[in-house]
């Protein structure tokens, strides 16, 4: 096939526009750069009246939000899921892998909860406690400026705790508690767990006069119109652009390999536009993937030449391997003393006002790491699935007979709102063993050679499950609450979701020092080619209990500053 | 007016005046303003390939005619109207089920076949289908279905319709406009959140502890905020 090429070389090619792309394109383009970014997916502006899913009612949907286009439903602002058509991944047989994608401007962040936890210093250096794994080659005081720099420019609301390995930030203020909120916060105390307000990137407060300021819809996960959560295109890629960066999007443009010349340096990108169902080629001095852990380990390994056969980066062997997502277990209670609500405009910020970070020390108990709990519940717009458990309600009634008929209203209304939802999200250990790789037999639409995973759990995260079920238990008891169904036992993995199933993906091109053992130094830097950087999750070493995105923005940002120091030298 | 005031006007439409009235009447505001959102015609927000989808799916039938009217019977008997609200037929809801087990084809036959059920339980126990039943006929055939009853394994088939068919009709009711009044759902507008109401908090014998509320004090949201550099909030 004859590919076809402009003579253009633009500063940097960027692969991707979610958390690190964006960042990685303000930074760069508003330092002077010449940048293009490469998105797979469509133009995207929660705005735009055409796309806009936020303060919809549930009824301008035949499906009432129901999930059969997109994963979370309707309503939700992603364009894509766990399964795309024509975009196919593998697994290898007794091995379990879900892989979400986002095929839009702003990636997953246009969807995400936006929970927001900064790594603490512990997280950087997990062997050193619990000899698992490995550290990362950098620490909390390296990342901190960044972090500190995120905050303030993207915004994120949170108190300050002075935890230990919860660090302080810069916040917004935290919305008060719900009523729900209020119920757990007392009896997690009784449990002798620990209860903060949320932390979670949501304008409660004016932060600059282009974004809005959250008007408390509960919808973040629509995108917001008003731009008072975050996602990459309205909060980074837009004001870059807005403030004069030099920056052309294109979009649906499925990138297929990095090109290397004879000496193994990269000069571009190749991609298919969705279009024309054509091949281009894209040229840069400088290649930033940020195309998801999972996306830029398959780009890599699909850049094959004769100066890197094992695919570009991949000397080590390692490009897809250490590929880790939290672990993720859940359990619900009807809580009586919440039945019959008076009824108020409960809805908030999008998820939890509350939330328990990891309150615990590991070498008391019979798995390493830890996990923090989100908190769902309240008197939330109805969608589809509404009162589809209302037979299981009734069982903790057992004298009620019918359920149908004139009653069946007074029931909706008793149990509306009286449901607390408690879900676990852990760390796991980073293995060698789980990974992504390419799938010998098997090409997308594209004909790009797609992923084939193989990932299973150990017995560290079964045991992290079975406490998280514990924990859950004991806090419903102590809110007088009844489990909904019964509580996941042994056979069950305790209720442990499948790898990528919390969609926190990370360490495909992990970071260190020694290039045997690493595949990006610690400025996401390639060991193998020099102009080449990684800003997504993949350089992650370890993904502590932490939502992901946070970590992802400040290394992207430092990531960046050391790219615009190393053109400035002409090292690149 | 620029997007700060719009923020402004959002505010508007459900706070009874106070710190963010603007001088600004709301019908002379534009940009994106949740009046506009209630009336614009430019769907929910769809790609194109979800319209061809949503389109290819209204065009084509699903039930027939006396599939239609059974359910339509169904679906009222589960959910009358009361003398304030409308029954399930008044808010739509067998469209919504009809719509929904083409969205969702695992519905189909546990539909379909749910009702041939109940037409074989009718004839056998009545000698007539379902819909041609008096009403406290079809009621004692309910009856016998509407809540699991582990004395009657031959009923179970009928059960697990009941409950997929109630299931579906609550859904489809109380994400209709009309159902979502009568439950008393208030949000989905724009509003300022300042915590659960002080008679509620008395119901239930909780209060928030000072602590706490010290950290969510935000007495001026609309100010560009600046932090010390402890991270202490300044403006």
């Amino acid at each position: 096939m004859q590919i076809k090429g402009s003579s253009k070389v633009y500063d940097v090619v960027i692969v991707g526009s979610g958390a690190g792309g964006g960042m990685a394109a303000k930074i760069l383009s508003e330092s002077g750069l010449e940048v293009a970014v490469l998105e797979a997916g469509p133009y995207f502006d929660p705005a735009d009246p055409a796309q806009r899913t936020q303060l919809r009612w549930p009824w301008e949907s035949p499906r009432r939000g129901a999930p059969s286009t997109r994963a979370f439903g309707d309503f939700d602002a992603a364009y894509g899921g766990w399964e795309i058509e024509g975009e196919p991944y593998t697994r290898v047989p007794g091995t379990q892998f879900e892989w979400f994608r986002s095929r839009m401007l702003g990636g997953r962040t246009n969807h995400w909860g936006r929970i927001a936890l900064r790594f603490g210093p512990l997280d950087f250096k997990r062997k050193d406690i619990d000899g698992l794994g490995d550290n990362w080659p950098i620490g909390y005081e390296e990342v901190k400026p960044y972090y500190d720099k995120v905050d303030k420019l993207v915004g994120i609301f949170g108190s300050k705790e002075n935890l230990a390995n919860e660090p302080n930030g810069f916040f917004l203020p935290p919305p008060k508690p719900r009523l729900h909120e209020l119920y757990y916060i007392k009896a997690a105390r009784k449990a002798n767990v620990t209860a903060i307000p949320a932390r979670m990137s949501i304008l409660t407060k004016r932060i600059n006069n282009d974004r809005g300021v959250c008007f408390f819809c509960r919808q973040c996960n629509r995108g917001c119109m008003v731009h008072a959560d975050f996602s990459a295109g309205t909060c980074l890629i837009f004001p870059a652009q807005k403030s004069g960066g030099k920056i052309e999007l294109f979009v649906n443009s499925m990138v297929r390999e990095v090109v290397t010349n004879e000496e193994g340096k990269a000069i571009g990108v190749s991609y298919i536009s969705k279009d024309d169902r054509k091949e281009y080629q894209i040229n840069g001095k400088v290649i930033v993937l940020a195309a998801s852990a999972c996306g830029s380990a398959r780009i890599l390994l699909n850049s094959k030449s004769s100066q890197h056969p094992n695919g570009l980066g991949n000397s080590s062997g390692l490009v897809g391997k250490y590929l880790h997502d939290s672990t993720g277990a859940s359990g619900a209670a009807f809580v009586p003393a919440l039945m019959n609500r008076k009824m108020y405009n409960e809805d908030g910020v999008g998820g939890f006002h509350v939330y328990s970070p990891w309150w615990l020390d590991n070498k008391k108990l019979d798995f390493a790491r830890g996990y923090h709990i989100e908190i769902g519940g309240g008197l939330g717009m109805p969608s589809y699935g509404f009162g589809f458990d209302i037979t299981e309600m009734n069982q903790f009634f057992g004298d009620i007979k019918g359920s149908y008929g004139p009653g069946l209203r007074d029931e909706v209304r008793r149990y509306y709102g009286a449901v607390i939802h408690l879900s676990g999200r852990g760390e796991s250990i980073p293995r060698k063993e789980n990974y992504c790789e390419i799938d010998p037999d098997t090409v997308d639409e594209f004909g790009i050679p797609v992923l084939r995973f193989h990932y299973k759990w150990s017995d560290q995260e079964r045991r992290q499950a079975k406490h998280m079920q514990d924990t859950f238990n004991e806090i419903f008891h102590q809110m007088d609450g009844q489990r909904i169904g019964p509580s996941p036992g042994k056979a069950a993995d305790y209720g442990l979701l499948a790898p990528g199933m919390i969609i926190h993906e990370v360490g495909t091109t992990r970071m260190g020092k020694d290039p045997n053992r690493s595949v990006v130094n610690e400025y996401e830097q390639l060991h193998d080619a020099n102009n080449v950087f990684v800003v997504d999750g993949g350089p992650f070493v370890s993904q502590a209990d932490k939502n992901p995105t946070w970590t992802i923005l400040a290394l992207a940002w430092r990531t960046s500053d050391y790219i615009i120091d190393q053109l400035k030298k002409q090292n690149l | 007016m620029d997007r700060r005031d719009t923020i402004k006007s959002l505010l508007l439409g459900s706070l009874a005046g106070g710190a963010f009235l603007t001088g600004c009447r709301l019908d002379e505001t534009e940009g994106v303003t949740p009046e506009a959102a209630a009336s614009d015609s430019e769907g929910y927000g769809r790609t194109a390939e979800e319209k061809i989808r949503d389109e290819k799916l209204l065009a084509e039938p699903f039930f027939s005619e006396p599939e239609l009217s059974t359910l339509a019977v169904l679906c009222d008997l589960i959910l009358p109207a009361d003398d304030q609200f409308g029954s399930a037929t008044d808010a739509g809801v067998p469209a919504f089920i009809e719509f929904i087990a083409k969205d969702i084809p695992e519905h189909q036959v546990p539909l379909r076949g749910g009702m041939m059920w109940l037409n074989h339980r009718a004839n056998r126990t009545f000698g007539a289908e379902f819909s041609a039943c008096t009403e406290a006929q079809q009621k004692s055939l309910l009856d016998e279905i509407a809540f699991p009853n582990e004395d009657a394994p031959e009923l179970q088939q009928g059960v697990v319709f009941f409950t997929l068919l109630r299931s579906l009709v609550l859904t489809g009711y109380y994400t209709s406009k009309m159902g979502i009044e009568s439950l008393g759902y208030q949000g989905n507008v724009p509003n300022n959140w300042d915590g659960v109401p002080e008679e509620v908090l008395a119901e239930h014998g909780l209060s928030y502890d000072e602590e706490w509320l010290a950290k969510c004090a935000n007495a001026d949201r609309d100010s560009v905020a600046e932090w010390d550099e402890e991270g202490r909030l300044v403006s």
